[in-house]
């Protein structure tokens, strides 16, 4: 062993390697999205998260996807991910069924900031399945609604068949602690909401933008234009937060995929402040 | 034999005969040790297992250029008188391909077998200071406190590192810009020094470790003479003004930071072939993936973690392609990264000055002058 070894922890268990859940419940969302309720197979409590940080599912023997964790932190009993069907390993994903099982590594990744939220206006801005790693963010301040200021989430889906967590957005909305406002970008004849794009739901939020904390989550264009409107309203960039995706393989830092600038999405992000990475956000090809 | 930390005291430099060194070798296996060194084949300097001496390679040295490697024979005996090869150490503590774990199905259980740790002890004999460093810049990818890599760790943890200073520097080197080399002076358990002259063959052997010092001690070595000091650091000065490359490393990472839009990406994709020659002969280029290996049934499953580079089209793939499509963005890419945002990840440049992607290369791409022409065009 020379002098200069890296520290080394003999009994860490690797990230690298998976543990098993039992698919506990699966519910359709829309046609191509599914939620997975899954609970260790070896029983017990499944790994704690933050809202915002993701783990890796492992389709067996398909492969494995990053997908944030949809569900409340506060259930420790089980993971709840929402997860879109576009690819190998999310079609195998939807596959499964109750009784079945899945490999899970993680929680990883930095979280949103809920903590520093508090006593703070919150709005919340979701971009089609965007929306699943801000409903923990939803589930936890509605727990704590004292220590927060005002609520509001913001939501695009592109049609209404889209609109996910229906009968959730429907109950919240009619809450009078928290605004709920839907935007579709292609409406039918039985849609009576909002036709557009996200950030013109903005200019109705009840906030008072110096003390407002904003969550953007949703494709890159559409954090880029919601990152403009909330300047626009007066959010101080310090206090916009967005998360990014890029292609995450180990989830640690480790592998190099997932890089974007100086980061690396897996274990730097994928949650940011607007200022941190708006050096490198929207670059082509970075 | 297990060193803990480095030894306080600067002990003097001893001189060790040629036959000294298989002795060296000879205690390394029988301490346990598997030793690695640089040996001929395959048209160059590899590595291999070093059962003696013999197996080194012995009055040999390369010939490095852009896109340029040829084995020569030289006119002594030297043992390290090349400089480096198309291996690097990573090799051995990053293996090309290893499995990570074994999944078995069982109805609808699924139940995960985890590799064993590695217990194997290495030894490598003949690390070059820019190889030492490289080490340690890997070093710090897979050790993170968060999630320590346990299979690279087990491997780095029970290494044996005998360093050799280069004593002359080949076409494609730059270590001393980038501050690495020419001479061992940390990062190994022991630091030879190569002195051949018309009437004699010794190392001068500087002990960096307690372990060092534990193997030293079982060596036929004595006090070196201040003639024979001298004779090893006038060789290692020759190297450092031998060096075929050069890089300006003054404000490189912030102009490489304000480049992405330089016009000068486009010229580097005209002539790059994608092909991440580069990445695999670097010694400090970590980028890896898996891919999951399953039987006929379905039943069996074994995850296998190979190199990757960021030269490949599906590296940086999302939903609906790439994020790096064009292979302009991919050069800009890798070397942003090892010149630049290596910096900010892990507080070191992720270039040693090795010179090994240039001489791989086989359009003969050269990073010191890519960047020398972006700095050129700021200027």
């Amino acid at each position: 062993m020379s002098a200069i070894h890296p520290p080394f922890v003999a009994d860490a268990g690797s990230a690298l390697v998976p543990l098993p859940y039992r698919v506990q419940r699966f519910v359709c969302d829309t046609d191509d999205t599914f939620t997975l309720t899954l609970a260790p197979q070896s029983g017990g409590e499944a790994l704690p998260f933050a809202p915002g940080q993701f783990n890796m599912l492992y389709a067996f023997p398909s492969g494995d996807v990053p997908i944030s964790v949809s569900g409340p932190a506060a259930r420790r009993e089980v993971l709840i991910h929402t997860i879109r069907a576009v690819g190998p390993v999310t079609r195998a994903l939807a596959q499964l069924r109750r009784g079945d099982t899945v490999l899970v590594r993680g929680p990883f990744g930095k979280p949103w900031p809920v903590a520093q939220a508090e006593g703070h206006d919150v709005v919340l801005i979701a971009g089609g399945i965007g929306l699943a790693p801000l409903r923990p963010v939803l589930y936890h301040i509605l727990a704590k609604r004292k220590r927060f200021g005002r609520l509001c989430l913001l939501y695009g889906a592109r049609t209404p068949g889209d609109v996910l967590y229906r009968r959730e957005l429907e109950k919240w909305r009619g809450r009078l602690d928290v605004q709920v406002e839907v935007t579709v970008d292609r409406g039918d004849s039985d849609w009576h909401g909002e036709v557009g794009v996200v950030t013109q739901l903005l200019e109705r939020a009840q906030l008072d933008p110096a003390r407002t904390v904003a969550m953007v989550c949703g494709p890159e264009v559409m954090m880029h234009f919601s990152r403009l409107a909330l300047t626009k309203r007066g959010v101080p960039e310090s206090q916009i937060f967005v998360s990014m995706e890029r292609n995450m393989k180990c989830g640690v830092g480790s592998c190099g995929h997932c890089q974007l600038g100086p980061f690396f999405i897996c274990k730097d992000g994928p949650v940011f402040d607007y200022p941190r990475i708006a050096p490198v956000f929207s670059t082509k090809e970075l | 034999m297990t060193a803990r930390e480095s030894t306080s005291t600067v002990a003097r430099p001893l001189r060790m005969e040629v036959s000294g060194l298989q002795s060296l070798v000879a205690a390394l296996w029988t301490a346990g040790y598997r030793v690695l060194g640089p040996t001929v084949g395959e048209g160059a300097i590899v590595y291999g297992e070093v059962r003696t001496i013999a197996d080194l390679p012995a009055g040999y040295t390369d010939e490095q250029d852009a896109g340029h490697y040829r084995l020569r024979q030289r006119d002594d005996g030297a043992l390290f008188g090349y400089n480096v090869g198309p291996h690097s150490l990573k090799r051995f503590l990053l293996p090309p391909r290893e499995r990570l774990f074994t999944t078995i199905r069982t109805g609808k259980q699924l139940a995960v077998e985890p590799e064993p740790v590695p217990t194997e002890k290495l030894a490598f004999l003949g690390a070059k200071a820019c190889e030492l460093a490289a080490l340690l810049t890997q070093d710090r990818v897979f050790s993170s406190d968060q999630h320590p890599d346990v299979q690279y760790l087990a491997r780095r943890r029970g290494m044996f590192l005998v360093g050799v200073s280069c004593t002359k520097a080949g076409g494609s080197c730059f270590c001393t810009s980038m501050g690495t080399g020419p001479k061992v002076e940390s990062g190994a358990d022991l630091a030879l020094t190569e002195v051949v002259t018309a009437s004699e063959h010794y190392f001068l052997v500087e002990i960096k470790t307690a372990a060092g010092a534990d193997l030293a001690s079982q060596l036929p070595l004595r006090p070196a003479t201040i003639d024979e000091q001298r004779q090893a650091e006038l060789r290692i000065a020759d190297a450092a003004t031998q060096m075929g490359r050069h890089l300006s490393t003054v404000g490189l990472k912030e102009l490489l930071a304000r480049s992405t839009d330089s016009p000068h990406w486009d010229e580097v994709a005209s002539r790059c072939l994608s092909c991440a020659n580069c990445t695999l002969a670097c010694p400090t280029c970590f980028c890896n993936t898996v891919e999951d290996v399953t039987d006929l049934a379905g039943d069996h499953s074994e995850r296998w973690r190979r190199w990757d580079s960021c030269f490949h089209d599906d590296f940086s793939y999302l939903h609906g392609g790439s994020v790096r499509a064009s292979v302009k963005s991919r050069y800009r890419q890798w070397l942003t990264h090892k010149l630049s945002t290596w910096i900010d990840q892990f507080g070191t440049s992720g270039c040693v000055g090795c010179g090994r992607c240039i001489t791989f290369c086989p359009v003969g791409i050269d990073l010191t002058a890519e960047c020398a022409a972006l700095q050129a065009r700021t200027t």
